[in-house]
């Protein structure tokens, strides 16, 4: 039985890799789980400088689902690299920077930094709803995607993967912008925009007012623009939304990803993730599929 | 050394119309739980409610791996938190948090709580009553006297306890923090322990501050994960400019945190 997969370059052993802004840089989940067991970790989204966040409630509960205005909070790519980075390849699975920035500037700079380092590819977070510049900003529109891509492709070579915002009314003219810039592979999706409102006080819940949706709530828009993003492009993609259990993996992988990430379900246990990859493993014998690549975007339509 | 554990249910208690204590056997938390810490818990095998409930610890029983906690119902969560039975196996996450109350050999301490805040204070007084010769003075507030719980039990693990009611309806009418100033002005202690609504952790703060009183607070704040990854649950620091603020989380730097630290 085959789980390995190459994601635009980089080779797992499995599908599943944790999603950024869920898993931290991966410490506070080794008192629960073996990190060796996970295809791959999607760091916190990091930026060239530390970034202190948004003022708090930055987090409100909402059906089957979060919101969530975090306002990517991060040490920044220096202390990472010299404290988290270490940390981290002291373990047997791939290592995927989410890199953040607010302007092309930025980008470009973060990414001669991590193009020096030892990890093993870049997810370009062209999509956080929460933060006043960059990110989002870049990443509605094809020419956006395109633009900030094909500046970070210039001094990247390392393997790079897209991460797109399903704010968008066709999620196919981003994933092409991506593609044509040169991007190795997509991800998707990011958050939803969504708010949530205290009838009490009448004042949204979240102190930032808005924020990103995640969770099972979110999961079937997730399915469909992971369906309609690989219809679209010839790279791979990396498909997540509202993933808890082996039988979501599937889903996303049937939908079209080559890949998947846990998120929020990492804050209902912290060995989610690895339930997930044994529920890939339990659908393979249960169907007697021999190589887990081979379910890729077979989904047939109606 | 946190867990995630399957606790058994081994009694639960009602003590008012919507406040119920749960006791767990839970031994693999209780063995490194400190007072302060907190434990997260999944309400139901499901994704809806999606986040486990934070919850403190009241009490402690060590050689017995028991832990116990209490909670008011405040929403879905809690409710259906509330009609577990006993028997049943509750997913439980912790020991959370590392910021906890340090237990010191002190001459005096004042502890204040106010309403359901007074709960994570019981083992912090009850750590001093047994492992120290610390004079331990409780200071409880509540709104009036039909919400005063476990009077008995905090009794028990303190030299002086002041109750005090807004309404006047049982001890001390008006605010814990006046009483507890009062008995400072005639002898200073050598720390000021608190957790309670806002406006009374404000008032401490301050008053911990004028009087340079060494001052530790319990505090909350919305949260996701409880172990340090999703940076939901942000406390301003203290000292950090307007116009560009910097956050401590309550899961890792606290829950209890030094008064002058933070900014509430």
């Amino acid at each position: 039985m085959n789980t390995s997969v190459n994601l635009a370059g980089i080779k797992m052993k499995n599908p599943v890799t944790v999603a950024s802004g869920t898993f931290g840089y991966g410490r506070e989940f080794e008192e629960f789980i073996d990190l060796n067991k996970l295809g791959g970790i999607c760091t916190k989204g990091t930026s060239l400088k530390p970034k202190a966040g948004n003022k708090p409630p930055r987090v409100y509960e909402t059906t089957a689902g979060m919101l969530n205005s975090i306002g990517l909070q991060n040490p920044g790519v220096e202390y990472f690299m010299n404290n988290d980075l270490p940390y981290l390849k002291k373990f047997d699975t791939a290592i995927i920077v989410n890199a953040c920035g607010s302007s092309i500037d930025e980008y470009v700079e973060l990414a001669k930094v991590l193009n020096t380092l030892d990890i093993d590819g870049v997810e370009l977070n062209l999509s956080c709803p929460n933060v006043k510049a960059g990110c989002m900003a870049f990443g509605t529109t094809y020419e956006g995607v395109k633009q900030v891509t094909s500046e970070v492709r210039k001094v990247l070579d390392k393997p790079l993967i897209v991460k797109l915002t399903p704010n968008v009314t066709s999620i196919q003219d981003p994933a092409r912008g991506a593609e044509d810039a040169g991007a190795d592979g997509i991800s998707l999706i990011n958050t939803l925009l969504g708010m949530s409102i205290d009838i009490h006080t009448k004042r949204p819940h979240l102190a930032n007012n808005m924020g990103g949706l995640s969770g099972p709530a979110v999961k079937p828009v997730a399915v469909r623009m992971v369906y309609q993003a690989s219809q679209a492009v010839k790279i791979p993609v990396l498909g997540l939304g509202g993933i808890v259990t082996g039988e979501d993996a599937i889903e996303f992988m049937l939908a079209g990803a080559s890949a998947v990430s846990v998120g929020t379900g990492n804050f209902i246990a912290p060995d989610q993730s690895i339930k997930v990859v044994e529920g890939i493993e339990n659908y393979m014998k249960k169907y007697s599929i021999e190589d887990i690549n081979s379910i890729v975007g077979t989904v047939q339509m109606n | 050394m946190k867990v995630n554990c399957k606790a058994e249910i081994l009694k639960i208690e009602k003590l008012k119309e919507d406040i119920y204590k749960f006791s767990i056997k839970a031994e693999e938390i209780v063995k490194t739980a400190k007072p302060g810490h907190f434990i997260e818990i999944r309400v139901v095998d499901a994704i809806e409610p999606l986040l486990r409930r934070p919850i403190s610890i009241y009490n402690l029983e060590k050689d017995q791996g028991i832990l116990e906690f209490i909670f008011q119902v405040k929403g879905k969560g809690t409710e259906l938190l509330a009609k577990r039975k006993v028997g049943e196996k509750l997913d439980v996450l912790g020991p959370l948090g590392y910021g906890t109350f340090s237990i010191k050999d002190y001459k005096k301490v004042a502890i204040i709580g106010g309403g359901i805040g007074t709960f994570p204070l019981y083992e912090l007084a009850k750590e001093l009553k047994e492992q120290t010769t610390t004079n331990v003075h409780i200071y409880m507030g509540f709104r009036n006297k039909e919400l005063i719980t476990l009077e008995q039990e905090f009794k028990s693990v303190s030299d002086e306890l002041t109750i005090t009611t807004d309404d006047g309806s049982y001890g001390i009418q008006g605010f814990s923090i006046n009483e507890l100033k009062k008995d400072c002005e005639k002898e200073t202690p050598d720390k000021i322990f608190a957790c309670g609504p806002l406006p009374m952790l404000k008032a401490v703060q301050s008053y911990a501050k004028e009087k340079n009183i060494p001052c530790e607070m319990s505090l909350e704040q919305k949260m996701a994960c409880g172990i340090g990854v999703c940076l939901g649950c942000a406390v301003k620091t203290a000292r950090s400019p307007e116009d560009n603020p910097q956050y401590w989380h309550v899961c890792k730097a606290g829950p209890v945190f030094n008064a002058q630290d933070v900014e509430i």
